[in-house]
């Protein structure tokens, strides 16, 4: 057993565990942190990911004796240290995560929250490629990762005070009436299309 | 006015996600509990002989579980039962249990399990689906005689054929499997709590191989970390491991699979081989089709004649075929067994129909977006199970939003490029329909349950066994039960997954949890809300009320089928589903035909959905369920040698990153159901169907090459690509 002493969401703990315990096992097994998830133990998914001195890092890959003396953020401090640091309730991130839909499973949430708070407070406005760099060691197996895009972007549309895009697949929903109406139209349209069958451009953004 | 229906709800599930507070079944803090594990067969077939244990090894020290040690029955009881728990002598697959071992921690475990050495006598085994000696099932369905068509091929009609192939795939929930087991109570019973999307069929299972009755095993499902099918079957095979570990140890039992570990064992989809053929008029129209669908079932039954009989009704794909035959047939080889993965076969024939109709029209010289048109199934048409659609189907609707996103019906598919340079860019195609709900009489048979109870404070309470594995089951039904109740969302409270308190409302599969269980739910609401009265007061003022005059506020409903369904299970005739989803894909792609490798841009999906109780919910399965078909299409390599897969961790079982998806454009259609609740119809497995095909058609567009099998590598492409120049050099 090998002493620890640890800062972890603003606190210091006191604790020990095997020296080849990792940071993950010790947040885990001995702080009861089980918040930060292990998806491979291999340094594959970042479902394990949470942020040392503002950094995302891997806390499967990390000896927990190494973290000691670095400030190491979880997700169950998200919401504390954005009340601490004056905010009301969750961190933004998490708020959009919640209502974009960026969450199905959860199991890859608080790894990836963490990763996009990392990035926020080094790019206050990314661009959807910096987002996906940003998330790119963060799997998600269940959303198809657009979501969560436009929840980064939602955050960062609310801490800049302007309204966020509209999400693609609502501008385009149809109403049911609409969709008879369509369904009437459609061979009509497509015969006409047939006609103009002239090897045109094909997909038109 | 609908409150609920048609607007996004908060995800009950939701705030305890965000913050790290949801319970998986790794953070169950049990005190007290050993970590169990598994001694594996290291062959593919072979005689287990016998199990050494090392003397040197303290074995007081741990609690170990042998065929020998199962109370009931050694079996895995699913389908066909003859999936043993622990092998007793015959080993049929690389992987397969052999012992049990629970120790106080993972340190002692591992030295017991290197401790444990099984003799085994190795044998021949079979990885080849076409070799195999065994069928586990066949299946026929057929319409009109199609044989006679392509004996006697009317004159100006062109029959087209093709071979395709289609390789497993891992379903990549992103928490891997596990239990907590507890020693079995005073009275026998038996508590296990995990990661799961069935409870009642881990519960039957459990009752099998324990020897006691259903009701003595308990199923508590905890947050799960995605499903996708992987944790319907293979559930039932860890609770039984660990409540057998528990029972011996006379404690409770942590029984979670590390990665490397759920890779090695867990069902996968079902590797498949699709031949096809079809006869067209020279205007298209389709005149006969004969498919021969043959899947490889590894090395026991699971699931498998169900996956057979999904795969065998779509092979069709969503069209009118005046003569069919279709037969299909599941076989054994000594993989580890396949098992359920959205789309449960599905894919692997949508693919093969698919691709078929590229090369039809390529063949005819019809543009492919118009032979599909020309034979797609419309209200009024005819199944080739003799099923008559009567109601929503979205076919031409999402046909014609498909090509109103995209102009897909006047791009020059197939055409010579003009581009130079080894990066061609490439527009894809494909059409796909899926049964929602269980196959044939499934649901009748099954007859789900839901029961509604009333608190003392006003609020409902639903008690259901559909499970939230991340699809948004706990919105859903609190959506749905609160607009069926007339009730706020505040009102309505979820019973866990419990089977101590849920009844059996069937398992969380089939893209049946809305359509099926949701139905069955807005009915127990409507009939709450009857005996309770509508009024000026609030939901829970009148509910009181009802309680205080005596009322009955428990009530339970089970499934009732749409009226004059009728299907036959031996001549495979009728009403294959009670409705379909119908969807429309378009792909772009980047192929480099310097090294064979794709880049996914784009991805337009149209997808009828009956009606969008939650429309972020629904786009979030139809993205998340379109990237896991792009994945498949060429990415996600799944491959076994000696019947051992090769991937051992998620650095060599690749999924889509972020950096990979492609930028997805979803169309949502709503063609109601009327069987449906609030007209919506099964949708999760939909967006799995029409990935593959859309993205091979778009390679096929880029290159002029026609990719035949899932995935397409970069190697396939290479072959096919320097296949495509020696041909023009001949
Ligand atoms: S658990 Fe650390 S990267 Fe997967
Ligand atoms: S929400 Fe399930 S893995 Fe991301």
């Amino acid at each position: 057993m090998r002493p620890l002493r640890l800062t972890v969401n603003g606190d210091t703990l006191e604790t020990a565990a095997p020296a080849h315990w990792t940071l993950l096992e010790v947040l885990r097994y001995r702080l009861g942190l089980t918040g930060s998830k292990q998806g491979c133990d291999k340094g594959d998914c970042g479902a394990c990911t949470v942020l040392v001195d503002g950094r995302p890092q891997l806390a499967c890959l990390t000896l927990a004796a190494l973290a000691e003396g670095h400030a190491i953020t979880t997700i169950e401090g998200l919401m504390p240290l954005h009340v601490a640091a004056g905010g009301d309730g969750p961190d933004p991130v998490q708020g959009a995560f919640d209502r974009c839909g960026a969450l199905q499973c959860g199991f890859c949430q608080p790894g990836m929250m963490l990763s996009a708070r990392a990035l926020l407070n080094r790019n206050p406005c990314p661009t959807r490629g910096e987002i996906r760099e940003a998330l790119s060691g963060n799997l998600c197996r269940c959303t198809g990762y657009t979501q969560i895009f436009e929840a980064v972007e939602l955050a960062v549309a609310e801490s800049l005070g302007v309204a966020p895009a509209p999400r693609a697949w609502e501008e385009q929903r149809m109403k049911p009436a609409e969709a008879q109406e369509q369904a009437r139209r459609a061979a009509a349209a497509l015969a006409a299309a047939r006609e103009r069958n002239d090897g045109g451009p094909g997909a038109r953004s | 006015m609908e409150r609920y229906i048609g607007r996004d709800l908060a995800r009950p599930d939701g705030p305890a996600k965000v913050e790290g507070r949801a319970v998986y079944v790794a953070d169950l803090d049990v005190p007290g509990a050993w970590v169990g594990g598994v001694v594996r067969s290291t062959v593919a077939r072979g005689l287990l002989l016998g199990l050494d244990f090392d003397p040197g090894f303290d074995w007081r020290t741990v609690a170990v579980a042998t065929a020998a040690d199962v109370p009931g029955e050694n079996v895995v009881a699913l389908i066909a039962d003859d999936q043993p728990l622990l092998v007793a002598r015959e080993i049929e697959h690389w992987g397969e249990p052999l012992a049990l071992v629970a120790a106080p921690d993972e340190l002692q475990l591992a030295r017991a399990l290197a401790a444990v050495r099984p003799r085994i006598e190795a044998r021949a085994a079979c990885f080849d689906l076409e070799r195999s000696p065994r069928v586990f099932k066949s299946i026929r369905v057929a319409q009109g005689d199609a044989g006679a068509v392509f004996r006697d091929v009317p004159p100006g009609a062109r029959v087209v054929e093709g071979t395709y192939r289609t390789d497993s795939q891992e379903q990549l929930y992103v928490e891997t499997q596990g239990f907590v087991a507890f020693p079995p109570a005073s009275d026998g019973s038996v508590t296990v709590r995990g990661s799961l999307q069935c409870p009642h069929y881990v519960q039957k299972a459990l009752a099998r191989a324990l020897g006691i009755a259903p009701e003595e095993a308990r199923v508590v499902q905890l947050a799960t970390g995605g499903g996708f099918g992987g944790k319907e079957d293979y559930p039932s095979v860890l609770a039984c491991h660990a409540a057998l570990l528990a029972r011996v140890a006379r404690r409770p039992v942590r029984l979670i699979l590390g990665r490397h570990e759920d890779l090695a064992v867990t069902p996968k989809r079902h590797p498949a081989r699709v031949r096809v053929r079809a006869a067209f008029a020279a205007d298209g129209t389709g005149l006969a089709l004969e498919a021969d669908v043959l899947f490889d079932g590894g090395a026991y039954t699971t699931l498998s004649p169900v996956v057979l009989s999904r795969g065998v009704l779509h092979a069709s794909g969503p069209y009118r075929w005046p003569a069919a035959e279709i037969r299909g047939s599941v076989v054994a080889t000594n993989h580890v067994p396949y098992g359920a993965f959205r789309g449960f076969g599905a894919p692997q024939t949508c693919l093969a129909i698919e691709r078929l109709m590229d090369r039809a029209a390529r063949e005819l010289g019809i543009h492919p977006f118009e032979l599909r048109l020309r034979n797609a199934l419309r209200p009024g048409d005819t199944t080739v199970t003799g099923q008559r659609l009567e109601h929503s189907v979205g076919s031409l609707e999402v046909l014609e939003a498909i090509a109103r996103r995209t102009g897909f019906d006047r791009h020059a598919w197939g055409a010579p490029h003009a581009e130079s340079g080894p990066r061609r860019r490439g527009l894809g195609f494909s059409f796909f329909f899926h049964g929602a709900g269980f196959t044939g009489s499934g649901e009748e048979l099954l007859r789900g349950r839901v029961s509604l109870a009333l608190l003392p404070d006003g609020r409902v309470e639903v008690l259901a066994g559909s499970t939230e594995i991340g699809q948004g089951t706990q919105a859903l039904f609190t959506a749905i039960a609160a607009e069926a109740l007339g009730a706020d969302a505040a009102d309505v409270v979820l019973a866990t997954p419990d089977t101590a308190r849920v009844p059996d409302s069937g398992p969380t599969v089939a893209s049946r949890t809305c359509m099926v269980v949701g139905g069955v739910l807005a009915a127990a609401a409507a009939e709450l809300r009857q005996r309770v009265g509508d009024g000026a007061a609030s939901w829970r003022e009148r509910a009181r009320a009802f309680l205080a005059g005596g009322g009955d506020g428990a009530v339970t409903r089970a499934y009732a089928p749409p009226p004059g369904a009728r299907w036959d299970e031996h001549s495979y005739r009728g009403d294959a589903y009670p409705v379909y989803g119908w969807a429309a894909d378009v792909a772009e792609v980047f192929v480099d035909e310097d090294t064979g490798e794709v880049d996914v841009a784009r991805l337009w999906t149209a997808v009828d959905v009956g009606r969008a109780l939650q429309p972020r919910l629904v786009t979030g399965q139809i993205e998340g369920g379109a990237l896991q078909a792009v994945g498949w299409a060429h990415r996600e390599v799944v491959s076994a040698r000696d019947g051992r897969c090769e991937q051992d961790r998620l650095a060599t079982c690749i999924v889509p990153t972020t950096l990979d998806a492609p930028r997805f454009d979803v169309t949502l259609v709503e063609v109601p159901y009327p069987g449906g609740p609030f007209g919506a119809k099964g949708v999760g497995e939909l967006p799995m169907d029409g990935g593959a095909p859309a993205v091979l058609s778009a390679i096929e567009d880029a290159t002029g090459i026609h990719p035949a099998q899932v995935p397409a590598t970069p190697e396939r492409i290479l072959d096919l690509l320097v296949a495509r120049a020696e041909e023009a050099h001949a």
